[in-house]
């Protein structure tokens, strides 16, 4: 603990110096945890949803219909929850700039087999009764100024009324949305949509259900896939983390582009930062001498420019990543573009893995500089 | 004023004749600015190559009608007796076998991805006879066309780069028909190099659609004939449809998903930019202050402030532009013409495009980099500048 004071007046020393390059190591760090949350948001919800919930699209293309009636055949089988189905809905809300899902559901099985939506039970009991009801997330609620019991006119792009002109909701229910859930969609009857449009009655878009036991997910989902089989709609049922995960798959190989970019930032900025400390310990080398002479030892010295490392990365990652998961945690940054915007658990200790080792790396040589330096050399030496 | 600039020349020269006393500290600043250089050209390179592609799609003469109010051929819907109407539009070119207008069925099929081997939306598309023509840079790379009434399709080349199992020859299992691939086709770069084409009239029952289309694509005599064509179809009662020029269409589809990517790279590179000047901050701090005593020397014998001021200034600004040149090289080499797919979200289905480092793109990150390099080199210099000459010269 003594040497902290010291470590700390090092650091104090050229305030411009240490502020900089903690302003360097900063940037990799906000860069870092930004990144993260973009590619989490772009796979929404790969890290947290469950295995114990299954969907089964059409083997063809996710916007091909199922027959309804394939529900209470999946229903059927030992093992299965409760089954819901939905139908992408695809309409425009004023300008189709103003993007965000809309989908009909039958209402009581969907909130049965998605607990993440809180909704409170008066509103649920409204919604439940209302034909034309809606429920939409916070998110979307407040990006437009809705509120309850608001009629919201919805132009269908997929299925248009008969007689033209928009759909009408009404706004029964507000949700909060559990992290990892995509909290801006909007959830209406699906009795509206298969009354209104005659090619959708009995049509619809997936099923998802919830399984009993999560380990026999893969063997449900076989059992579901056979029993359509050679039918007109044959289907392909997944676990919903493998369907996110392939949808994000779509975008394009994210993994690949974030890792890429992630390199150069770290190796650039490590550089910048690896630089900076080397330069620190070469100017200081007669005073680690006059150190080493006043008789603390070579692993004492070394711990001692070591450390500096440690601190700077510390404060400049420890305050990158800090600021990212605030502004993330509170925030509104990730707007309609990315209703999902979150730090993993999982990225964030990684990101504290890499900042210890941004740590190491760029005081490795200098410390090693320092540990070998003898007391001769460093005082002969002139500045 | 002759003076002045001798000044700058000289001290200048001298500076960077003694870079090589600080090339640890100089490369670093290169190194820094290369990789942000690199980041910044490379992130928009994937905008601007997904841009180019949907900008390419189509030319002036074509035309491209869905029912009004749908946001994509996917959503929209034309009957058989709507599509005979609206072939019969004004200023449509004449082909061989009458006029140039296709009316087309547009799905998808799951198709692996190559490069991450899961399934992809990948564009289905049923066109009519006069298809091909109706797309004037249409031609076969290998194999054959499609035979009308068949269970056949032809891949465009992006597909077949970019998706697993589109070969010449090979045959596809879809629902509960079996398609054989013939050939391999390029409509120049566009975005319907991405897509499957079979027989629409062979699509219609596979995905029992009765005898229902989704677009028309036309294509018309003369560019100029639009708006007479636009007025006619949008005004006729027995049509409700919206009529748009292919390549305004294509642009708009796109505009979304470049604009996020536009502001990724720019978010990205302006961050990073950050963590680089203050890398650069340093180490023209340490220059100027390791030579504390021979800029003092240097003003005691008469140079001015503002030739110190500048000739720091040029340093960092050419250390800079070195570290551009190499991030915008290094971009060019590993980005420019790097195949990538990814879904458009207003089609529902995937895009091939390459990347592209346009020329703009590299002016931009050399004038960045530069950016970077007198961020990085004024409050330094104005430091050189301030500095007490006698001060100076009596330290260490």
């Amino acid at each position: 603990m003594k040497f902290l004071h010291l470590l700390w007046r090092n650091l104090m020393r050229k305030k411009v110096r240490t502020t900089l390059t903690i302003g360097s190591i900063f940037v990799a760090f906000l860069l870092y945890g930004t990144l993260l949350a973009v590619k989490t948001a772009f796979g929404a919800g790969v890290q947290l949803v469950g295995l114990d919930r299954l969907l089964t699209i059409h083997k063809v293309s996710l916007i091909q219909f199922l027959p309804e009636s394939y529900m209470p055949r999946i229903e059927g089988i030992e093992g299965v929850d409760s089954v819901a189905h939905a139908t992408w809905f695809g309409g425009v809300y004023q300008d189709p700039k103003n993007f965000f899902a809309q989908m009909a559901v039958t209402p009581e099985r969907w909130l049965e087999v998605h607990p993440e939506i809180q909704l409170s039970d008066e509103q649920k009991q409204a919604w439940f009764r209302n034909r034309v009801g809606a429920i939409v997330g916070k998110v979307t609620a407040e990006r437009f100024g809705w509120s309850l019991g608001d009629r919201v006119p919805i132009q269908g792009t997929i299925f248009r009324p008969p007689g033209g002109g928009a759909w009408e909701f009404v706004i029964e229910g507000i949700y909060e949305a559990d992290k990892g859930f995509d909290g801006s969609q909007m959830f209406f009857h699906t009795k509206y949509l298969s009354e209104t449009i005659e090619f959708a009655d009995g049509q619809v878009g997936w099923f998802t259900f919830r399984v009993a036991d999560p380990s026999r997910s893969a063997a449900i989902a076989e059992e579901v896939d056979a029993l359509f089989a050679n039918s007109p709609a044959e289907t392909k049922t997944s676990t919903e983390k493998a369907f996110t995960q392939g949808f994000a798959n779509q975008v394009g190989n994210l993994q690949a582009i974030t890792t890429g970019i992630l390199t150069v930032v770290f190796f650039t900025l490590l550089l910048v930062a690896g630089n900076t400390m080397a330069q620190t310990v070469r100017e200081r080398t007669a005073e680690l001498g006059v150190m080493k002479t006043l008789g603390f030892t070579d692993v004492q010295v070394m711990g001692l420019v070591l450390g500096e490392s440690f601190l700077i990365a510390l404060l400049g990652g420890g305050a990158g990543l800090a600021l990212v998961s605030w502004a993330v945690n509170t925030g509104d940054i990730g707007g309609a573009l990315f209703p999902t915007l979150y730090l993993p658990t999982q990225g964030v200790l990684l990101g504290v893995a890499l900042l210890l080792f941004m740590g190491f790396a760029a005081g490795a040589i200098p410390a090693w500089q320092a540990l070998r330096l003898s007391i001769v050399d460093a005082l002969r030496r002139k500045g | 004023m002759f003076g002045w600039i001798e000044q700058i020349v000289t001290i200048s020269w001298f500076n960077l004749k003694n870079l090589r006393q600080r090339v640890g500290s100089s490369i670093a600043t290169v190194v820094g600015v290369a990789g942000v250089v690199l980041v910044f050209i490379g992130v928009l390179s994937i905008a601007t190559g997904f841009r180019q592609t949907l900008a390419q799609t189509g030319d002036p003469e074509s035309v491209i009608v869905m029912r009004s109010g749908s946001n994509g051929e996917l959503s929209s819907v034309l009957g058989l007796d709507e599509a005979r109407v609206l072939a019969q539009g004004p200023g449509i070119l004449e082909g061989e076998a009458g006029k140039l207008a296709s009316a087309e069925l547009f799905v998808v099929v799951d198709v692996p991805k190559r490069s991450t081997g899961t399934p992809a939306n990948v564009p289905l598309r049923g066109i009519s006879a006069s298809g091909f023509e109706v797309r004037k840079d249409f031609e076969m790379l290998e194999g054959r066309r499609f035979e009308a009434g068949k269970n056949e399709i032809i891949i465009g080349e992006g597909a077949a780069a970019e998706f697993e199992g589109l070969d010449v020859g090979n045959s596809l299992r879809w629902g509960e028909n079996t398609w054989t691939v013939t050939g391999i086709f390029s409509t120049g770069g566009t975005a319907e190099d991405s897509e499957i084409w079979t027989d629409a009239l062979v699509l219609q029952p596979a995905y029992r659609r009765g005898n229902s289309f989704q677009s028309v694509h036309l294509r018309l005599a003369s560019a100029g004939a639009f708006q007479e064509l636009k007025d006619t179809l949008t005004t006729d009662p027995r049509l409700d449809v919206m009529v748009e020029r292919k390549t305004e269409w294509y642009a708009s589809q796109g505009s979304a998903l470049s604009g996020v990517i536009s502001f990724l790279g720019i978010l990205i590179g302006g961050l990073m930019g950050f963590g680089a000047v203050f890398g650069a901050l340093n180490t023209m701090y340490t220059a100027v202050s390791s030579r504390a005593r021979e800029i003092a020397t240097l003003r005691a014998l008469g140079f001015g402030a503002s030739p110190v001021v500048v000739s720091v200034l040029l340093e960092a600004v050419v250390l800079a532009l070195v570290g551009g040149v190499f991030g915008a090289a290094i971009a060019y080499v590993a980005f420019d013409g790097f195949r990538a797919a990814t879904l458009n979200f207003q089609s529902f289905s995937q895009v091939t495009f390459a990347f592209a480092v346009t020329p703009p793109l590299v002016i931009g990150g050399l004038l960045y980099a530069a950016l970077m390099g007198v961020l990085g080199g004024l409050f330094p210099a104005v430091r050189a500048a301030r500095l007490p000459v006698a001060t100076a010269l009596r330290e260490l």
